[in-house]
């Protein structure tokens, strides 16, 4: 199958390793991976605070983009939630569009979502060893149920126990422009996520969203903790060398 | 009430910086939310309960001056008398009237977050009526001169010690600090006066249109003795409270103490249907019901009317993790949390609670709780869409917006805007790869060390490895 992968604008920018360990567990998983080199941005930040006019033409160009493909999957919950439960949504006065978008909505994915229910990948190519702690990234778990995917792909990895947090289901805080915005009442709960993944003495906290981790690992650093590491979900099962 | 949403930002560092609050707020998770989790899957079919209990509201709302009609004519018939208010001064005039016409001076009170709106109270005393809150957390407030933070739950931001304080000072009684010991000394204290008032005053929870009665869910008992021992009861409520049938309520009380505090049901549930008849035994001569408006109409047909669904239970704020570390009063008005943050900018205007439907991750833990399926994250953002058409929002958020969309439209400049920019953080991260300080965004790195980029965009390295 083709998969157009939509890499998402902070993989792109901060992490792009987290884009290639995505492409390797694609190939993995039999894919044929196309990155369409066009694409930039799905329009969440803008439909988050209230600009919806940009959002949409942001939806128009991801439809164009994605649609000649099997699969868009992208490695963040919060954007593949964007495109399937928001873009319908912003489309939503534009039937022909409406129509466009409730397909390719239908096929785009999360990566562990992908990678678990549609591709069934079952030998991960990572060789991580040790404990790690799963932070449940609040779009993905809410908008597209996923919370078993990513543990059930990390229970093929002989090597990997996940010691679970308190609450792990509890945002962290990020919410896009509000941890810029409302940055104390963010970091309060940047701090509070932080408090439980040291009581789970994982070691290593993963996610599978890169702006939850950003904020994570940015309140991690700055209260000293500079050993615990933080990973995407991609890195932890498609990297052979520890980082 | 007055409307201090305003202050928010201000209120936010305060409550975040104070003790005493954050230990009170800590105990939301064990006895709200581990007690919601514990009964609500006594239903079975939850998520169709749900659809049901937001179907019987719909039904309603849809139609609601049938319904608010209805429930008059079938009020009236039974002896109750049902006054229109528009506004909460409204509210507090036909109170005030009331209580001229029966020679009332003293008035025992049950919770009622709608006479909060009006700010009753205060009114009543002003009319030289004396009122006394039995609630016991209501109670409490009364006596420290507070606001409830919390719609189920007035006092949840007070911890045991502060109200041992609290009552030795106003009772003048020795400091008592057991939780019972406690709760006997305020009984000691409200008994004369539900058995002195001239007037009772209760809320709604819900108006049954099939018997015109009005509906009270209580815990304390103190909602019976208010609503049946004074020869005056007045009941206050909003316009959109109203539920057809008995039976449509029974199918929200599966869900209304399941929701609110973990309860499968509550230790009251009071049906008052019209006035005292010669053949009863007890209950108020006179049945007064006041349904308020105050903006609520103005809901009903548009994008936000889902919020009218609302049953009150405060679901939604035990969840919500900005709630959680800042409680109620920072909302600065009569409701906080998410229903507090669509509600106070829908009824007292966006322009004085800017912040309330921003300060929110839209995680989505209130909608997931909602018993009444009210699609809370959407309405917040339905309403900094407004912000966004009519202005309101800061100028710079505005046009950082704008640049983001324009450039994300424009793939090229796009790519070579972040070329730039990752090369030029992977600079400033210097050899700890951390940046300690982000201009634009300080908000973001007041509280936090940015982890510097690669260096590289991944479409670059991408092109790159594809060449090779």
């Amino acid at each position: 199958m083709r998969v157009g992968l939509f890499v998402t604008c902070l993989v792109d920018a901060m992490r792009p390793r987290i884009g290639f360990a995505t492409i390797k567990l694609l190939e993995a998983a039999s894919c044929e991976v196309v990155v369409p080199a066009q694409q930039t941005c799905c329009g969440q930040p803008g439909y988050n605070s209230g600009d919806r006019k940009s959002a949409e033409a942001m939806a128009r160009k991801f439809l164009a983009e994605f649609e000649a493909y099997d699969y868009a999957v992208l490695p963040s919950g919060s954007c593949a939630g964007m495109v399937r439960v928001h873009y319908p949504d912003l489309c939503k006065d534009d039937p022909a569009l409406l129509a466009r978008c409730i397909a390719v909505g239908a096929r785009t994915f999360e990566l562990t979502d992908f990678l678990a229910n549609i591709a069934k990948l079952k030998k991960m190519p990572g060789t991580f060893q040790g404990a790690l702690t799963y932070h449940d990234s609040c779009s993905g778990l809410r908008e597209l149920d996923v919370y078993k995917q990513p543990r059930a792909l990390l229970a093929n990895m002989p090597g990997v126990a996940i010691n679970e947090m308190v609450e792990s289901t509890t945002c962290c805080g990020f919410g896009g422009t509000f941890s810029v915005k409302y940055g104390e009442l963010s970091t309060r709960m940047a701090d509070n996520k932080c408090r439980h993944i040291a009581a789970t003495h994982a070691g290593t906290i993963v996610g599978g969203d890169l702006g939850c981790l950003l904020n994570i690992e940015g309140r991690l650093r700055r209260i000293g903790d500079s050993t615990t590491r933080v990973m995407h979900i991609a890195e932890v099962l498609a990297d052979t060398e520890q980082q | 009430m007055k409307n201090n949403s305003i202050d928010f930002k201000r209120q936010v560092t305060i409550k975040l910086a104070d003790a005493k609050l954050q230990g009170a707020l800590a105990r939301l998770q064990s006895r709200f939310v581990e007690g919601r989790s514990a009964v609500i899957s006594d239903i079975h079919d939850l998520q169709e309960t749900r659809n049901a209990a937001a179907a019987i509201r719909d039904r309603v709302l849809n139609d609601l001056e049938h319904w608010l009609l209805h429930f008059e004519q079938q009020a009236t018939a039974r002896g109750a008398i049902v006054h229109w208010a528009e506004t909460g001064a409204d509210v507090n005039r036909i109170v005030a009237e009331i209580a001229v016409q029966h020679g009332v001076r003293t008035a025992a009170k049950s919770k009622s977050m709608v006479s909060e709106e009006c700010g009753l109270n205060e009114a009543l005393e002003h009319a030289g009526v004396e009122v006394m809150e039995t609630d016991l957390g209501e109670y409490i407030l009364q006596l420290a001169h507070e606001a409830p933070s919390h719609i189920v739950a007035p006092v949840v931001h007070k911890n045991k010690e502060e109200i041992s304080d609290l009552f030795a000072e106003k009772h003048q009684l020795p400091r008592k600090t057991g939780i019972a010991e406690l709760c006997r000394e305020a009984r000691e204290v409200l008994r004369p006066a539900f058995l002195n008032a001239d007037m009772g005053i209760s809320g709604g929870n819900f108006l049954v249109a099939e018997t015109g009665s009005a509906l009270i869910v209580t815990n304390e008992g103190n909602g019976r003795l208010v609503t049946t021992l004074p020869r005056v009861h007045v009941a206050i409520t909003g316009i959109e409270k109203v539920v057809s049938t008995l039976e449509d309520v029974t199918t929200l009380l599966r869900l209304l103490p399941r929701s609110a505090t973990g309860q499968s049901i509550t230790n009251y549930v009071s049906v008052l249907t019209g006035n005292k008849k010669q053949e009863d035994h007890d209950g108020p001569e006179h049945f007064h019901i006041i349904l308020l408006d105050n903006g609520r109409s103005g809901l009903l047909g548009g994008e936000m009317q889902d919020m009218l669904r609302c049953i009150r239970c405060g679901a939604c704020m035990n969840h919500c993790p900005v709630y959680q570390n800042i409680g109620g009063h920072a909302y600065g008005w009569v409701y906080p949390g998410p229903m507090g943050s669509i509600l106070t900018p829908l009824l007292g205007g966006l322009e004085n609670a800017p912040d309330l439907p921003n300060a929110s991750t839209l995680c989505g833990a209130c909608a997931v709780v909602c018993p009444v399926n009210i699609p809370l994250p959407d309405l917040l953002r339905k309403l900094r869409e407004r912000q966004m058409e009519s202005g309101m929002k800061p100028r710079q958020e505005t046009l950082l917006l704008k640049a983001w969309a324009w450039l994300a439209l424009h793939p090229e400049t796009y790519a070579m805007t972040t070329r730039i920019a990752v090369r030029l953080m992977r600079l400033l991260g210097g050899k700890a790869k951390l940046l300690h300080s982000l201009p634009g965004v300080r908000g973001w790195s007041d509280g936090r060390d940015f982890p510097a980029p690669a260096g590289k965009t991944f479409r670059e390295l991408y092109r790159q490895e594809k060449r090779k």
